[in-house]
């Protein structure tokens, strides 16, 4: 089941300069590891050494923030657009 | 001649060129304008400053360009007063108003922001500019647009006051209102500048445009005689006027250009969009995003940029937040119009209700130097107070319906 993920700038490089990769995954949490399967090094610019998601970094399922919705637990499936975009904007 | 050394990381220190980029690529944090203070201190005196044209531009030197300013000549350097009846009705000693409702060309202090930011976005070859605005931006993104010769495009929540729509459509740009939040129209307009080569003003250039806030706090600083106020009680939007005060008055110490201060910083939101408040009352440094629901629309940021940095300016000044509900702001406004002549919007009707509310809990002090940051004009919002004002009265061109109908009015007068 492919969910599209759409990867800010900063880290196009990681991608292969892609914009939007697909990614498998029942939650955000198993989402963003299997991000970093296929695209290594990913996962330590988003996450801080807890693992937890950095402070400016926010992340968005169908264009809803994932802190209305269950954080990091939130449920995704196939067909679901996942966006990670920069928290520092605006204003 | 530039001042402005590089860009850096606000987290983690990493370097970069003076370019395009508004986050760290390593860690997404803030990125700030890094200048070479020792080669502005040699530029930079009192009385260098006080000998130059009346425009956010005297402060050149702590501004975020390489070349001369090519936007925004006559704006910034607006009024500020003391403001004795409002200090009256409020029971303190020395209040003052810094008056941006009356900023040139757009009446908020938004031009002072895009003149750096649309400068800069030149200086870097852009020929388009765009922004995710809550209207004030959007007024002045369009006008300084239309002045400096840039196509434009400003984005904005569909249901803005209609005042603040007009003023931005009088200037041409092509306006783009989206069935959503501002909070929806930031989140999309950070999608855009990854795709289309334009200078969006608060997403991709925004360590630049933010710069330019630092000028309402370096005004305040020379017009109250070279020194910072005691308390100072500051609109919270995305958090950036905060920040970018308290950092106005740190620069003018650091060059010597004001004495040691220890300015109290207040911000003030809406009960129905506090996250900023919130977290400081809760003195904590999470800001949760709330959906915004308050007539305060141009204070409806329910994820706030600068809501962990303003959060911490405000309590390591030593200062406090509140938040009003949308009757004490209209009560605010009102309050201000009667007092002291000036007519602000929603946002002002804010950091007034707030000022009565932290100066009646005691946690302003009644006898020490406060400002108050009028920053946008009523005009533009004038939805909230319809039906809310006292009706005018109607009569009939003689002097008897006018003697009918206006005696009350008459006689209070006289008494007064």
């Amino acid at each position: 089941m492919a969910i599209t993920v759409r990867i800010p700038t900063p880290l196009q490089r990681l991608t292969n300069g892609q914009a939007e990769v697909q990614c498998e995954g029942k939650t955000v949490t198993e989402l963003l590891a299997d991000l970093e399967r296929r695209h290594p090094g990913v996962k330590e610019r988003l996450c801080d050494e807890s693992g937890k998601l950095r402070r400016f970094v926010n992340v968005f399922v169908n264009e809803e923030d994932i802190r209305f919705l269950q954080g990091d637990q939130t449920a995704v499936k196939e067909g679901d657009d996942v966006s990670i975009i920069p928290a520092i904007a605006g204003g | 001649m530039s001042y402005m050394i590089g860009l850096k990381c606000r987290e983690c220190g990493r370097l970069y060129p003076k370019e395009v980029i508004n986050v760290c690529e390593y860690c997404f944090g803030s990125i700030e304008v890094d200048y070479d203070y020792d080669a502005i201190r040699r530029a930079l005196t009192r009385q260098a400053i006080a000998a130059r044209p009346p425009s956010l531009w005297r402060y050149r030197e702590l501004l975020p360009i390489d070349g001369e300013p090519t936007v925004g000549h006559a704006s910034g350097f607006t009024p500020f007063f003391r403001a004795q009846r409002l200090a009256e009705a409020l029971g303190v000693e020395e209040l003052y108003l810094k008056d941006d409702s009356v900023s040139h060309p757009t009446l908020s202090f938004k031009d002072r922001v895009v003149s750096v930011a649309l400068t800069r976005a030149k200086e870097l070859g852009f020929d388009t500019v765009a922004c995710a605005s809550t209207g004030n931006l959007a007024n002045a993104v369009s006008a300084h647009a239309a002045k400096a010769g840039f196509h434009c495009f400003v984005f904005i929540p569909a249901d803005l006051e209609t005042g603040k729509v007009i003023a931005s459509q009088v200037y041409r740009p092509t306006v783009v209102a989206i069935e959503g939040t501002y909070d929806d129209v930031n989140r999309l307009c950070a999608e855009l500048s990854a795709k289309y080569p334009w200078a969006f003003v608060n997403v991709n250039i925004r360590p630049y445009y933010a710069e330019g806030s630092k000028t309402y706090g370096f005004e305040v600083a020379e017009q109250l005689g070279w020194r910072a106020p005691a308390h100072i009680v500051i609109p919270a939007a995305s958090g950036s006027l905060i920040t970018k005060i308290a950092k106005a008055f740190k620069e003018f110490q650091l060059l010597g250009l004001i004495p040691q201060a220890h300015t109290k910083l207040y911000a003030a939101q809406a009960e129905g969009c506090s996250p900023i408040a919130t977290a400081i009352q809760a003195r904590s440094d999470i800001v949760k995003p709330v959906k915004p629901k308050t007539i305060a629309k141009s204070l409806a940021i329910g994820n706030p940029a600068d809501g962990y940095y303003s959060t911490k300016a405000v309590l390591e000044s030593g200062g406090w937040a509140e938040a009003v509900t949308d009757e004490e702001i209209v009560q605010g406004i009102q309050l201000l119009g009667e007092t002291e002549g000036v007519f602000t919007e929603t946002a002002g009707g804010v950091t007034l209700a707030v000022a009565k509310k932290l100066i009646g809990q005691g946690v302003i002090p009644r006898d020490e130097s406060l400002v108050l940051c009028i920053t946008g004009n009523g005009l533009k919002t004038l939805e909230p107070l319809v039906g809310r004002l006292e009706a005018p009265m109607r009569i009939k061109p003689t002097l008897a319906s006018f003697e009918a109908n206006c005696a009350d009015a008459v006689r209070s007068a006289t008494k007064r």
